[in-house]
């Protein structure tokens, strides 16, 4: 029996938390996002030379091939520090959708420039409200080009390309490459309340887009989502952990009627729960990092498992880390907002708790079926 | 990441299902029971049986010393035993006091003679144990308990009420602790006595629990004598030997037993609610999902504690969490399975009420899981404090003589 990582896996993770703590000190993330900039370049371009933007892409491609276990332990750790730059987006999206569905030549194109962080990818899936649903897609392709509008599109506006979701003409979803700076493509910022997590209104008016050759139907789709739910479920226990730290320091040092108020039992047991909801969490994380790798019949279970645990043990130390704070957690500078806002941006981005307890039960209905069968 | 055993393990784990095909009864589909009920004389012979039937063939006492008739094995070979035995129809466990609490305590904190008197009689289920710890006005604060014990020559004489006693309607021998000396602070005037429940002015009562079943007793305690050979540990180390015994019992993941997410999952698909399966509605999809990602994330908690052991480690807090988070799942599931049968869910008839009434009648004994073996309450405290290092409660008993020490009514 080993249910953890690997040492050479959570050395990684150690030495990825090191550098965020030192290179991000308390404010550093919230002067950056104040900035009015789409993304902290030069801490991108950081990462990208440690080789942790290539860390699951091929070696063949200019990554380092270090495999999903080891992203997961990077979101993990970018998920507790916070830094203003578009990994999810970029990485956990558009890179493993051209990873896993784009042609050789599409690899080549794409994957170096990902990978040594020269270019960014957005995913474009969402035209507005709702969740991910096959017959949600208004923007269609034909003959080589995209028409439609895609909106928010995260990282958007710092997008060297976006993978587009988009209805062929079979009526099937597929999956398109459409480099942004081309001629019919209209990019406009659209304000969220996650301002680390910077969005797009990307409008396609025939713009040229080639398809992700693999990615044939709808399926392909769900199957990266769950791949992707998979590492934001790492971001979110990242988050989760990182705000009840924060919680537990404040309430240490923090005296009323003559003690911390880390004594009261009313805080103490918040936080117990909270410490709960995380190890829980965090379990069913693990367990999904293995079928992320594992890539079998597990994984759709798996991910919606994680992601649902992860974003309710997110939210709930986000927002009793404010709580906690009395009224120094609802200023600006406390910073406990930017958990909150984060943990509310993730709990949306790939669609609602509703959406995945859905796919959740769905999925466990039809193994049910299999196994009766 | 692996799921597959070690090659130990592994060998340990083809050793166990040889003897268990060989000695026991394999589980089908129609041999499943719902409903807790407690223990009849059959139910305590045939264990007894299959007790002296593991011990014989080395698969009892995995991390006592081989001396005593153990195997001087691992944490992991209990656990892997555990698993495989769970696939089998055998007696209900009686012996989890005496083998992994009671006799590992007189291991290491009585003398050879009482280790060497009680551990084999144990382990080969001859002589059953229970604890005398709860008291009426003791419970989640122990070291609170009132029952007296007083020196007479060479013998202690004992009063006192213990409660909440499992087994002691059957169990030949106990783990029995009393104030020896009310004129020092709570912890300092304990000490630990072996008690032979035969003895003159031990009575039994069994407790009708609010679902209707007895699976616990009190016991009165009338100028009970006990030999001071009997103390186990020195006078007034009553509390470092508790602590020593409540140690042991963390190496058992306490999980509330009872109907869980799958138990749920078959009930929501099997009833109906507006014309469709109940699993199809929304708002029984949200409870479903909540539950089995608590029922996979204690599952995962396991397998990390598993892996800890399995390297030789002293796993952390899981157990507590665990306990904490069974527990109330347990109960919200029964009230659920309740819930979704509309008008009949009060029904305990087993005729009409699914799985023999099995939601109902967990419902009934759900509050009880939440209290026994340290209260909701208590183990949110020790996840705050030996966890996340937060202050300790404040005790305004700690450093006062016992007989200063203020008490209420109850």
């Amino acid at each position: 029996m080993n249910f953890e990582f690997s040492e050479d896996v959570t050395a990684m993770r150690d030495e990825v938390n090191r550098f965020l703590t030192n290179r991000l000190p308390t404010g550093a993330v919230r002067h950056q996002i104040e900035s009015g900039a789409m993304l902290d370049r030069e801490l991108w371009q950081e990462l990208a030379a440690m080789g942790w933007l290539g860390a699951s892409i091929p070696e063949a491609y200019g990554g380092a091939g270090l495999g999903h276990e080891t992203l997961c332990m990077i979101a993990e750790e970018l998920g507790r520090a916070l830094p203003f730059v578009p990994v999810s987006s970029s990485i956990f999206l558009a890179s493993l959708a051209i990873q896993d569905y784009g042609s050789d030549a599409q690899k080549q194109a794409y994957l170096p420039g990902l990978a040594d962080g020269s270019r960014i990818g957005a995913f474009a899936l969402a035209e507005g409200n709702g969740d991910p649903a096959p017959e949600s897609a208004g923007t269609s392709f034909a003959a080589g080009r995209l028409t439609g509008k895609k909106h928010p599109v995260f990282d958007g506006a710092a997008a060297d390309f976006a993978v587009v979701a988009a209805r062929n003409a079979d009526g099937g979803t597929g999956l398109y490459i459409a480099d942004l700076a081309a001629p019919a493509i209209l990019r406009e910022p659209l304000a969220t309340f996650d301002l680390g997590r910077p969005a797009a209104v990307i409008t396609f008016t025939g713009a040229a887009a080639s398809p992700l050759p693999l990615a044939g139907d709808w399926s392909a789709i769900a199957r990266l989502l769950d791949q992707a739910a998979i590492l934001f479920a790492f971001e979110a226990v990242g988050g989760a952990q990182a705000a009840l730290a924060m919680a537990l320091d404040y309430a240490k040092s923090r005296y009323a009627f003559g003690r911390p108020i880390a004594a009261l039992q009313a805080i103490k047991h918040k936080l117990a729960d909270i410490y709960v909801a995380i190890e829980l969490a965090r379990s069913n994380a693990y367990f999904g990092a293995w079928a992320l790798q594992a890539d079998g019949p597990e994984r759709p279970a798996a991910a919606a498992a994680a992601r649902l645990s992860a974003n309710d043990a997110f939210f709930e130390a986000a927002k009793e880390n404010i709580q906690v704070h009395g009224g120094m957690g609802f200023t600006w500078e406390s910073d406990c907002h930017l958990y909150y806002r984060r943990a509310k941006q993730l709990a949306g981005n790939l669609g609602s708790a509703r959406y995945w307890r859905n796919r959740l039960i769905g999925r466990l209905l039809a193994q049910n079926e299999t196994e009766a069968a | 990441m692996d799921f597959s055993d070690t090659p130990d393990e592994a060998a340990f784990r083809a050793e166990a299902r040889a003897f268990l095909s060989a000695n026991a009864v394999r589980k089908s589909a129609q041999s499943r029971t719902y409903r807790s009920r407690a223990f009849t004389p059959e139910d305590v012979a045939l264990s007894k049986a299959w007790q002296a039937t593991k011990a014989a063939a080395g698969f009892a006492g995995f991390h006592w010393p081989k001396k005593y008739g153990g195997r001087d094995g691992t944490q992991m070979q209990a656990i892997i035993f555990a698993q495989e035995e769970e696939n089998y129809l055998v007696p209900p466990g009686i012996f989890n006091q005496g083998v992994g609490m009671a006799l590992p305590t007189i291991m290491s904190c009585g003398t050879p003679a009482q280790a060497n008197r009680y551990a084999r009689p144990a382990l080969f289920g001859e002589e059953v144990w229970c604890q005398l710890f709860s008291e009426p006005a003791a419970g989640s604060d122990l070291a609170g308990l009132r029952t007296r014990a007083t020196r007479e020559g060479d013998d202690w004489l004992v009063n006192g009420q213990k409660v909440w006693t499992s087994n002691a309607h059957f169990s030949q021998f106990a783990m029995l602790i009393a104030r020896s000396n009310p004129d020092v602070p709570k912890h300092q005037g304990l000490t630990f006595f072996i008690l032979d429940m035969a003895t003159p002015g031990v009575e039994v009562r069994r407790i009708k629990q609010i679902s209707g079943t007895s699976n616990f007793c009190e016991v009165f305690l009338t100028d009970v004598r006990i030999p001071d050979s009997q103390r186990l540990g020195a006078i007034g180390d009553g509390w470092k030997v508790a602590m020593t015994m409540l140690a042991n019992e963390r190496h058992t993941v306490g999980q509330a037993e009872g109907p869980d997410f799958d138990d749920i999952f078959r009930l929501a698909k099997q009833l109906t609610l507006d014309g469709q399966p109940a699993v199809n509605d929304s708002a029984v999809r949200e409870k479903l999902a909540t539950w089995y990602c608590q029922s996979q994330g204690l599952k995962y908690i396991r397998l990390r504690m598993q892996t800890a052991l399995s390297r030789g480690k002293t796993p952390g807090p899981e157990a507590s969490i665990a306990k904490l988070v069974s527990a109330s799942k347990l109960q919200d599931i029964a009230a659920f399975g309740v819930d979704l049968l509309g008008q009949a869910g009060a029904v305990m008839d087993p005729e009409t009420a699914p799985y023999d009434a099995w939601f109902q009648h967990a419902l009934l004994y759900a509050p009880g899981k939440r209290i026994a073996g340290g209260t909701d309450e208590i183990l949110r405290n020790i996840i705050a404090e030996r966890v996340l290092k937060m202050p300790p409660e404040l005790r305004l008993d700690k450093d006062i003589p016992f007989n200063k020490i203020p008490a209420g009514l109850r």
